[in-house]
């Protein structure tokens, strides 16, 4: 039978490869995908301890689920950002690369 | 859920989240995304969590991935050219995301309560709709207000960052 362990573990998994991917990753493209990977292992965990929290009149407690609603929408805003970010620096620079973006580089 | 289709969205979604670090074209990594995000859909609907699912697949699948899409052929990226890989910086971030994805485990190894089954929901709840919008439309009302205005000042701000300047 699967458990809560089993939802959080896997989320626990898909944090870490979205943080692999953007320690190692050195598109800025890429990057932001892996942002959104992040993003969303946090989103399966709220919404597995969501079910998990049955309330008394038998439904489960949909708080944490308005709260990813809520993640999902500034998700959304932040990848429009980002992308209009990148758009405005390739402009520039004609890169994405960010080893070739070492301007406030200490 | 049968534990067999729990592992297998669960696979599914690791395997593609760990391709679109690994694969070197955007547009392949793009792609790899949307099925992730199919995964994480598909284990969300396995919560009765109905309204997240779709719109899950709706923002993201949907919306968010045409984003990426329109972008990485706006910018023309062509895989990327085999820059030499650094491999120590990119072992070291590996480590990292090791060493986070251990100490998760271990956290959630110390909690006794996620050992216990999920309890039974004694009616479906098919309508998740409509107890989520009651919830924002009373409770938070206020936060819901806010994120519309985080949504008209991002709009705001893409123009303006997008816009070509006119000197």
């Amino acid at each position: 039978m699967i458990t809560l362990e089993h939802y959080l573990m896997v989320s626990g998994m898909l944090f870490a490869i979205g943080f692999a991917g953007v320690m190692v990753r050195r598109n800025i493209i890429v990057i932001l995908m892996a942002l959104e990977l992040m993003l969303n292992a946090a989103n399966l965990s709220l919404v597995a301890f969501s079910r998990f929290h049955v309330a008394a009149s038998g439904a489960p407690n949909y708080n944490a689920q308005v709260f990813v609603f809520f993640i999902i929408t500034v998700a959304a805003a932040e990848v429009a950002v980002g992308l209009a970010i990148v758009v405005a620096l390739f402009r520039l620079r004609q890169t994405t690369n960010v080893e070739d973006i070492t301007a406030l580089k200490f | 859920m049968s534990p067999f289709l729990f592992w297998f969205f669960a696979l599914l979604m690791l395997i593609f989240g760990a391709a679109v670090i690994i694969n070197r074209n955007p547009v392949a990594s793009a792609l790899s995304l949307v099925v992730s995000f199919f995964g994480l859909a598909a284990l969300f609907l396995s919560l009765d969590a109905y309204f997240i699912a779709v719109i899950q697949v709706l923002v993201y699948a949907g919306a968010i991935m045409v984003l990426f899409l329109f972008i990485i052929m706006l910018l023309d990226l062509r895989a990327e050219k085999l820059r030499k890989i650094n491999w120590i910086a990119s072992g070291g971030g590996i480590a990292v995301a090791l060493a986070l994805m251990v100490q998760i485990f271990s956290v959630v190894e110390k909690f006794p309560a996620a050992k216990q089954f999920f309890p039974p929901l004694p009616k479906p709840a098919s309508d998740d709709v409509r107890q989520i919008g009651l919830l924002l439309f009373n409770n938070y009302t206020l936060p819901f207000q806010i994120i519309g205005i985080v949504i008209l000042v991002a709009t705001i701000g893409v123009i303006i960052l997008s816009r070509r300047e006119t000197r």
